[in-house]
């Protein structure tokens, strides 16, 4: 028996919803980060729940974890400079670009 | 003697010294401002080879090139350039107005030299590029091109309000050249050559390989015209004119006088004409009318003006109002006058912004007031301002009688009443220039400023002998110059003149409405010249 | 001779370069003697050409020479061509004669100027733009002469620019003269296409040419009559007509000399012959011929009673050319081209003597001019006194005189074409110009009343240089009138030499009239020239009738006269102030600055505003871009369902 398609997307969007609220939401940068995550972790199981039976989507999934994976590691080096040079993580802190 | 690529030659040449000039490091300022006159000057020298190789009579394009690796083929644009007789003496001004605009400069700049000298150099290039481009989008990149060097020179060298004037400039300029690449993407598309070369847009058009609808051309038209009357200036785009002037540095104010300007009246002959023949006849009436209220309208304005710069830069609304008239009466005299009219206009007011410049350079002011009777202290300097003053008032026997009276013969065939207006100009042209003249040289020397004041130097003189000897001799012996516009005037007036001919079964003879009627059968004595033989 | 006779207007122009090139560096001598020799060179060359003239056959009488084309273009050609024909030879005569004798004049009275080479390289240059102008073989040229003389006259009137007086006049000179120059510019593109060249006898040809191809418009305002009413109006600005006359008594700023060359003898003439070589075109207009008399009239006599109530010894003068000119321009009008062409050749001669003594006597005064400070000069300066009393005989029409035979020319012409009206007008003014040229002699020369202090002591005589011109122009002044005799008394010699290069014989302009009536009519005329001189000695010499108390009876006229009639008032208010004001108020500061500069800068403001507006947006905060993206996505959700 197949689950029907409907309920991977609607996991893939409850999470996708969960991560965007969270990123409007919280102001640590840090769970902001998290929630981005979930949000790319929303759209890859949306392409894996397209692609049953075929391969191209579960690719795309792939070159998503790996990019997320680098994404990650300068995220998360950056995160931490800004943490060192202005010790704290509120993004609201962070308004250098205001126009 | 032929010099292969001889036209990209002169073009790129100024813009390489340029970059030399920028490149050196830690020359002395005397070696860089040499180094940039010397160059300009070969320019110049080598500029007279177009004429030399001009084969008299000539219609067309008499000199053709086309840079095989500067190309993009696939979008259409060629580095195409060419000189015929509307653009041979525009190329010439231009290489005789740079040398003397930079020599003009020598005491008068001290801040940033190299920066200053190269962007002059850009400038030629820029200048020379508008002038031979027969490609519109190499022709777009010149124009676009002259923009940044002048508005640098204005907004870095420049006076008081510089930044003010160098924006308004630009921003002026950039609103009118918006208009005409949008024209040009248009035309390119419509007209579906695949090329931007506009000799074969021009030539699928006057065949009717391709057509464009009424509402099409005016549109075009009208984008085409913004844009260069802006930069003529015409009424009522005229006021980042006087701001510019006033603001620019002495050889700023040469060029943009002297050629700037002549830019956009050059662009109507070599492009709105041609391109759009309805267009123009359509617009003609109203371009006409502005043109006379730009004549008197800079002419009054220019009679209040306190500071000198403004005046002369109002003084420059008139004239070339004169010019856009004379294009805009579609006759042989009026095209020719009017491009003889663009040379005098180049010489006497590069000159007159000259003649300010070097007093300004001993006053630091340029208010009428502050001076008076300075004929007594450098009488050599007066009795030089005064025979440019009489050429730009159109003095006959200097050169700018010819051109005006050219043009007002030209335009007094279609228009008579306009044209009577128009010849109001010539008064007030005398009134503003010789009210000045009064006030700033002659009556009794009041100020002990202007007691010590030093006549004119060497090179002072080395600037103003050239200009002054060009207006004497273009108004005694116009022929080497006429000659030579003759057969391009031709060329742009004939898809007009057979569109007219299609338009009304008129012909473009004069008939007064009151004059007697040849008896039926004959045929009117005029206009069969030299009909009369000479013993 | 023929070939050559072109080079006559090239003497003064190499003078004036060598002059004005080198002319401060060289001594004073070899000013004077390169300024007079280049001016006896062209007059000799002249009396040369008259004599080769002379030998051809009537109906040839004319020299060509091109030079080479000036302007080309199309269908239009204008050359550099001089010629002479015995009208251009006649003031080529007068104007390097009377020239030659004012610059050897002139070496004497601006001597110790500091601009002594600059005067005389203006004054040669004058000289050939004059000779130019009569010369040219086309209208364009003489165009060039025409300005010429006007660039010229405003250089002399501003010869001592210091002066603010001088300065301003010389330009007023100028811009006045430039109105009557851009209806001329008019004129000349009427003619052009209506002939389809601009030379002289090109369109006389047209216009002689069988069958008529422009017949004459009488009874309507035909082409013809409208190409010569805009060639007047040139003519009117250089020959100071009403209402164009303006500028010619303020040009009195200018040296003595240049008034007597150039806004008495030669340039102000220009007009009348302008009109007289275009005389071809204007009998073809009646209408034309019609307003030039009148208004050469309404000149006449207007200027003549300015003139009669003036105290500046040369202000007087001015007025006076300016009425004599109307006289001129009246026998023109009236077809008596030869009439005006006499009485333009004799008042060249008196009027530069009575200029140029009254220039020795304002040398002999130190730069007085004030005719109420002179008096009792007739002992201090003799010869002057004697010279100009001829000049005043002359102008006033004293019988035997060369102003007698020429005024009374004019007069006759006047009468005997049916202008009765003119020929009253043109009695009073000779009995007022009789009056205010003897009111000048007697003021200036006689003596004073007891009471009145006379400043005459300390004037002196001129040097020969001076009166030697004096003495030559008095001769002439005397004797010019035989070569226009009228018929009862002998041979009309000029109109015989000038008649092939007139309309005249074509249209028959000789009116009707008996040698009777016509002997009748020049008694009439110089019993009113008495008449005038009787009035001048009542008042001035045996003081019989007080000058003070007349004023005094009609303040109104006497204010009216004295202030010339507050003309130049009525122009400054009514044209020169609301011009400035709409200039600078109208267009230049609220057209321009508000309204055009206002959009301008009022778009920039709009822009800048809106940018204003939308930098908020950039917040910089992190959250708040992610909440427009999500806003962004959602709106473009929304977008693709509803659609």
């Amino acid at each position: 028996m197949t689950v029907p398609i409907i309920y991977y997307l609607g996991l893939s969007a409850l999470l996708f919803a969960l991560g965007s609220v969270g990123l409007l939401l919280k102001r640590n940068l840090l769970v902001q980060f998290m929630c981005v995550e979930l949000m790319l972790n929303a759209a890859n199981l949306a392409f894996v729940a397209f692609s049953q039976g075929r391969a191209d989507g579960s690719v795309i999934v792939f070159i998503v974890m790996a990019v997320a994976a680098a994404e990650a590691g300068v995220g998360l080096a950056l995160v931490v400079v800004l943490f060192r040079n202005r010790n704290s993580l509120d993004s609201e802190d962070f308004r250098l670009m205001k126009g | 003697m032929k010099i292969p690529y001889l036209l990209a030659l002169l073009t790129y040449l100024p813009a390489a010294g340029g970059i030399l000039v920028l490149l050196v490091n830690g020359a002395q300022e005397k070696v860089i401002r040499w180094f940039a006159f010397l160059l300009s000057a070969a320019v110049f020298v080598l500029s007279l080879l177009l004429v030399a190789s001009y084969p008299l009579p000539a219609a067309g394009y008499v000199l053709e090139e086309t840079l095989g690796w500067l190309q993009v083929p696939q979008l259409g644009i060629t580095h195409h350039m060419g000189v015929d007789g509307v653009n041979l003496f525009l190329v010439l001004l231009t290489t005789f107005l740079t040398p003397i605009a930079i020599l003009s400069s020598f005491t008068a700049v001290h801040r940033k030299v190299q920066s200053y000298y190269a962007l002059l150099l850009f400038l030629e290039t820029g200048m020379l590029g508008v002038f031979l481009a027969l490609d519109l989008v190499l022709f777009y990149l010149f124009w676009e091109v002259t923009l940044v060097p002048m508005y640098l020179l204005i907004g870095i060298w420049g006076g008081e309000r510089r930044i003010y004037a160098a924006v308004k400039f630009i921003l002026y300029t950039m609103v009118g050249s918006l208009l005409m690449l949008v024209a040009i993407l248009y035309l390119h598309l419509q007209t579906g050559t695949g090329s931007f070369d506009l000799l074969r847009i021009a030539g699928q058009l006057s065949s009717g390989a391709a057509a464009l609808t009424r509402t099409q051309e005016l549109w075009l038209f009208l984008a085409f015209f913004v844009a260069f009357a802006i930069k003529v200036p015409l009424f009522p785009f005229h006021t980042w004119l006087p701001d510019a002037h006033v603001e620019a540095p002495t050889a700023g104010s040469i060029l943009l006088a002297g050629v700037l300007l002549k830019m956009g009246a050059y662009g109507i002959l070599r492009f709105c004409l041609p391109l759009f023949p309805h267009a123009s006849t359509a617009f003609a009436p109203l371009i006409s009318l502005l043109a006379v209220i730009g004549i008197i309208y800079g002419a009054l304005v220019a009679l209040v003006q306190t500071d000198m710069k403004k005046l002369i830069a109002y003084s420059s609304v008139s004239h070339l109002g004169f010019v856009v008239l004379g294009i805009f009466s579609f006759s042989l005299q009026g095209l020719q006058g009017a491009s003889y009219q663009m040379l005098n206009h180049g010489i006497s007011t590069g000159a007159l912004f000259l003649i300010v410049g070097i007093l300004y350079e001993r006053r630091h002011t340029r208010r009428i007031e502050e001076f008076g009777g300075i004929a007594r202290s450098m009488p050599h300097y007066a009795a030089a301002t005064l025979i440019i003053a009489l050429s730009s008032i159109g003095l006959p026997g200097l050169n700018g009688f010819v051109g005006e009276f050219l043009i007002l013969l030209g335009s007094f065939a279609k228009n008579s009443a306009l044209t009577a207006v128009a010849v109001t100009g010539v008064f007030f042209s005398a009134a503003y220039l010789l009210w000045m003249y009064q006030r700033v040289y002659f009556g009794p020397l009041t100020r002990d400023e202007n007691r010590q004041l030093a006549d004119l130097d060497r090179r002072e003189w080395a600037c103003l002998i050239p200009l002054i000897l060009m207006a004497v001799w273009m108004g005694i012996y116009s022929q080497p110059f006429l000659q030579r516009m003759e057969g391009a005037s031709r060329n742009i007036l004939h898809p007009i003149q057979s569109n007219q001919l299609v338009a009304r079964e008129a012909s473009p003879d004069f008939r007064p409405a009151a004059s007697p009627k040849p008896a039926a059968g004959e045929s009117r004595i005029a206009p069969e010249p030299r009909s009369f033989p000479h013993e | 001779m023929s070939d050559w006779f072109w080079i006559i207007p090239f003497f003064p122009l190499a003078g004036f370069l060598v002059l004005g090139l080198v002319g401060r560096r060289l001594p004073v001598a070899a000013v004077s003697l390169t300024a007079c020799g280049s001016v006896a060179l062209s007059f000799v060359t002249a009396l040369f050409s008259w004599q080769a003239l002379l030998r051809q056959p009537d109906e040839a009488r004319f020299f060509s020479q091109r030079l080479f084309t000036w302007i080309a273009a199309g269908n239009f050609q204008a050359d550099f061509s001089f010629g002479l024909n015995p009208l251009s030879m006649v003031m080529v005569l007068v104007i390097t004669g009377v020239g030659l004798l004012i610059h050897i004049y002139s070496t004497g009275y601006m001597h110790g100027d500091p601009g002594y080479p600059r005067f005389f390289a203006y004054l040669n240059l004058f000289l050939f733009a004059m000779l130019t102008l009569v010369m040219a073989e086309n209208y364009l040229l003489l165009f060039v002469g025409w300005e010429g003389v006007g660039l010229c006259s405003y250089l002399l009137i501003g010869f001592w620019f210091e002066k603010p007086a001088a300065a301003s006049a010389g330009k007023k000179a100028f811009l006045v003269n430039r109105i009557g120059d851009a209806a001329f510019l008019l004129g000349l593109f009427l003619l052009f296409y209506q002939f389809g060249t601009l030379d002289f006898r090109g369109i006389e040809h047209a216009l002689h040419s069988e069958p008529l191809h422009f017949p004459v418009e009488t009874g309507q305002i035909g082409t013809l009559t409208l190409t010569a009413l805009l060639l007047f109006v040139g003519a009117v600005g250089k020959s100071a007509q009403i209402p164009l006359y303006v500028w010619l008594p303020d040009a009195m700023e200018g040296p003595t000399p240049v008034s007597a060359l150039i806004h008495a003898a030669t340039m102000v003439t220009a007009g009348i012959y302008l009109v007289v070589r275009s005389s071809a075109l204007f009998t073809r207009a009646p209408l034309a011929m019609e307003t030039v008399a009148v208004v050469g009239m309404l000149t006449a006599v207007f200027a003549a009673t300015i003139g009669l109530v003036q105290r500046d010894i040369k202000r007087v003068l001015a007025y006076s050319t300016v009425s004599q000119l109307g006289y001129m321009f009246a026998a023109v009008g009236v077809g008596a081209f030869v009439g005006g062409m006499f009485h333009l050749v004799t008042h060249a001669f008196f009027k530069a003597l009575l200029f140029l003594g009254a220039g020795s006597v304002i040398h002999g005064l130190h730069g007085e001019q004030d005719l109420f400070h002179m008096g009792n000069l007739r002992k201090q300066m003799p010869r002057t006194f004697a010279v100009m009393l001829v000049g005043m005989l002359a102008i006033a029409g004293v019988p035997g005189l060369s102003g007698f035979f020429s005024k009374d020319e004019i007069l006759w012409k006047l009468f005997s074409s049916g202008h009765t009206w003119l020929w009253i007008a043109g009695l009073a003014g000779a009995a007022m110009t009789a009056f205010y040229t003897a009111r000048l002699i007697l003021l200036a020369f006689g003596s004073r009343p007891h009471g009145e202090e006379a400043h005459g002591h300390a004037a002196h005589e001129s040097p020969a240089v001076m009166v030697v011109p004096l003495v030559i122009l008095a001769l002439l002044s005397i004797a010019a009138g035989w070569i226009g005799l009228p018929a009862w008394l002998g041979t009309n010699h000029l109109e015989e030499f000038l008649s092939p290069a007139l309309a005249v014989h074509a249209e028959g302009a000789h009116g009707a009239g008996s040698h009777s009536t016509e002997i009748a009519a020049a008694a009439l005329s110089s019993g009113i020239a008495l008449l005038g001189i009787g009035a001048a000695l009542l008042f001035y010499f045996y003081r019989r009738l007080d000058p003070d108390a007349l004023a005094g009876r009609f303040p109104f006229l006497y204010r009216l006269l004295r202030n010339k009639y507050w003309v130049d008032e009525l122009y400054r208010g009514v044209f020169v102030q609301p011009c400035l004001w709409i200039s600078r108020r109208v267009f230049w500061l609220y057209w321009d600055q508000e309204v055009i500069d206002g959009l301008v800068n009022g778009t920039g403001r709009i822009l800048a505003g809106a940018g204003n507006i939308l930098r908020r947006l950039q917040s910089g905060s992190v959250r708040d871009y992610a909440a427009w993206l999500c806003a962004g996505a959602l709106t473009v959700l929304l977008y693709l369902l509803i659609v």
